[in-house]
């Protein structure tokens, strides 16, 4: 009977999930047109620098100068992108993957590199690798979580209480099934305090899907628990709007469907990407006629964390 | 008017700190009967959690991120098997990872004969996990010393607190003899059971030793520590934990290879404890002790 239940709770959602989980579900239209061009240049500007810093990360991997699990952001640029030009003066709890938040919100990317060489100039001498990076220089304070998914969530909140200061909880769709979260989403309710949290849906825990995992809606909870609460694809354009609405009546909740480009841990690929946001940024970019500035700040990421990642030079910074 | 209690100097170090400090205090029914055996005070500054443990410790350890101080109380230490992550996994690992603190005040409070999940002492856990300092104040006078050392350092400090020593108002000494046959190290509430154990064993013609054990991590190995094992070669450690890896064994050890002394350790045996009395497996007392160390003089040890 137990079985039963399952398999149509399993169904339902599996229904639900079909039905949203698409690369335009929420996405405001032509909206790119109704920003600056500084802003759309500068989400595109992070969305690269989150890809090709990680492109260097791949190959150092691959070369076997970083020598254990990674836990990557390529793919999901999109968020750390636009949440960081919305919530500036924000604390930031971070989730393990974290490498987005960290250069999206203004982390030196050498003392990223740093840090995953395992260098005492690493953003923690080395100690934290890559997946509990914290910052705090540059009138960024980032904090993160050790390896329990969503711990992050109640620290943040209670950064928030004692301190007054906005938050931004940034978690996975695994974290959100943690007891934790959703009951320290509930005391920020309560205490009305100014956090909004972000769930970077990506479909997956490690391997396994939403519908196999639950056959409720983190968002709906959030609602339930009396907040702002909507579900988004991830282009960047409609989340900087999102956030920059939701800011104004926290705490608030924003689930944000997007898509890995690697594994959970690791640099392999388990086949293309059901989107690539930032393709689909640059194409966006050339329609509203920022081609050539795209390009060439495409061309100068590129550049810089090629430089970064040269590996003589690693190979020297490994040898000291 | 005498000497405050234990509980009385826990709420007037509270009281200060949330007036003055701009420190805070989060538990579960802080303000419910009995505000914590009477050591909460009515004040500014105090966070009732809900009945979220994990959640409830998380939101204590970011309180902690900003500078709060805060005073985190868990009423029944069995309760910090839940609430024992956030400062397990982030409190104290925060400051070895990445140089930034999170200094948080754990009253951890036992009791014993209170049933499966209500008679816990945990403090040996909290020993094993590198970032804490782990302590188990009886006394007024201890308390002000712990609570001084928290407000000093940096980092996360487990007080493991015993409800039998909330109406405490002396100071324990340790007890030195000359030609003593054993010495006696106790912990938390079995300091009070040690006290009696010497005094009824020294009426048998037993000479012992009783040393007592404040902080149980970093244990410090001092001159006042080992002197007295040192002269009577045999020693027993007593706490009301349980006896396999826990706190009295771990130290028995770091004593045996201080000293080379025979050091013997007792606490819990490996049952569950029950609420009814038959089947207690209550905290060693004066009578425990007192057959343990005859035991232990017998087999010449």
């Amino acid at each position: 009977m137990l079985k039963c239940f399952s398999i149509i709770a399993g169904e339902r959602s599996e229904s639900r999930d079909n039905k949203m989980r698409v690369k335009d579900f929420g996405v405001i239209s032509s909206l790119s047109e109704k920003y600056d061009k500084e802003t759309s240049l500068q989400l595109f500007k992070r969305m690269c620098t989150i890809r090709y810093f990680e492109q260097g990360v791949i190959e150092s991997v691959q070369a076997k100068y970083i020598d254990y699990l990674v836990y990557l952001s390529s793919g999901q640029e999109a968020i750390a992108a636009a949440m960081s030009i919305a919530l500036q003066e924000f604390m930031i709890f971070a989730q393990h993957r974290c490498h987005g938040t960290y250069l999206a919100f203004g982390g030196n990317p050498e003392k990223l590199r740093d840090e995953l060489l395992g260098l005492s100039t690493g953003t923690s001498r080395g100690r934290a690798g890559s997946n509990c990076i914290q910052c705090h220089e540059n009138d960024v304070m980032m904090f993160g979580h050790h390896g329990l998914i969503g711990e992050n969530v109640p620290l943040g909140v209670g950064a928030a209480l004692g301190s007054n200061r906005p938050v931004v909880c940034f978690f996975g769709d695994g974290a959100a099934e943690e007891d934790y979260v959703f009951a320290a989403m509930g005391f920020a309710v309560t205490h009305k305090l100014p956090v909004i949290f972000v769930c970077e849906d990506n479909n997956l825990s490690i391997l396994t899907k939403v519908a196999v995992r639950r056959s409720w809606s983190i968002t709906e909870v959030a609602k339930s628990l009396g907040m702002p609460a909507v579900d988004i694809a991830d282009d960047p354009w409609t989340i900087l709007k999102t956030a920059e609405q939701f800011k104004n009546m926290l705490p608030a909740f924003i689930n944000i469907y997007t898509c890995r480009a690697n594994w959970h841990a690791g640099v392999g690929v388990d086949g293309p990407p059901e989107w690539d946001r930032l393709g689909m940024v640059r194409k966006e970019l050339k329609k509203i006629g920022l081609s050539k500035q795209s390009e060439k700040i495409e061309k100068k990421i590129i550049a810089e964390m090629e430089k970064l990642w040269d590996k003589k030079q690693l190979q020297k910074l490994l040898r000291k | 008017m005498g000497q405050k209690t234990v509980a009385e100097t826990i709420k007037e170090i509270t009281r200060k700190h949330l007036t003055e400090n701009n420190g805070l205090i989060l538990g579960e029914c802080l303000t419910a009967v009995g505000w914590v055996n009477n050591t909460v005070p009515d004040c500014k500054g105090i966070v009732e959690l809900p009945m979220t443990d994990v959640a409830g410790a998380g939101i204590a350890v970011g309180t902690a991120l900003v500078g709060r101080r805060p005073i985190f109380v868990i009423r029944f230490q069995d309760f910090l098997i839940l609430n024992g992550s956030p400062l397990i996994f982030f409190a104290a690992k925060t400051k070895e990872l990445h140089g930034k603190s999170a200094p948080i005040f754990v009253r951890a409070i036992a009791s014993d004969g209170l049933g499966p999940v209500h008679s816990g002492v945990l403090h040996s856990i909290f020993m094993h996990f590198p970032g804490f300092i782990v302590c188990s104040p009886m006394t007024p006078n201890e308390y002000r010393e712990i609570w001084k050392t928290y407000m000093k350092n940096d980092d996360p400090m487990i007080c493991s607190e015993h409800r039998f020593s909330y109406h405490n108002t002396e100071e324990l000494c340790d007890i030195t003899v000359e030609n003593a046959h054993i010495t006696l190290y106790a912990i938390s509430c079995t300091r009070f059971e040690a006290v009696k154990a010497v005094e009824a064993l020294r009426i048998e013609g037993i000479r012992c030793n009783l040393v007592n054990i404040l902080w149980l991590k970093p244990f410090n190995i001092t001159r006042r520590l080992i002197q007295p094992l040192k002269e009577s070669k045999l020693g027993l450690v007593v706490d009301p934990g349980h006896e396999i890896a826990g706190a009295a064994r771990s130290i028995a050890f770091e004593l045996n290879l201080a000293t080379g002394c025979s050091v013997r350790a007792i606490g819990l045996e490996d049952r569950t404890k029950c609420l009814c009395p038959p089947h207690k497996n209550m905290a060693p007392n004066a009578e425990v002790i007192c057959k343990t160390v005859k035991k232990m003089l017998r087999k010449g040890e």
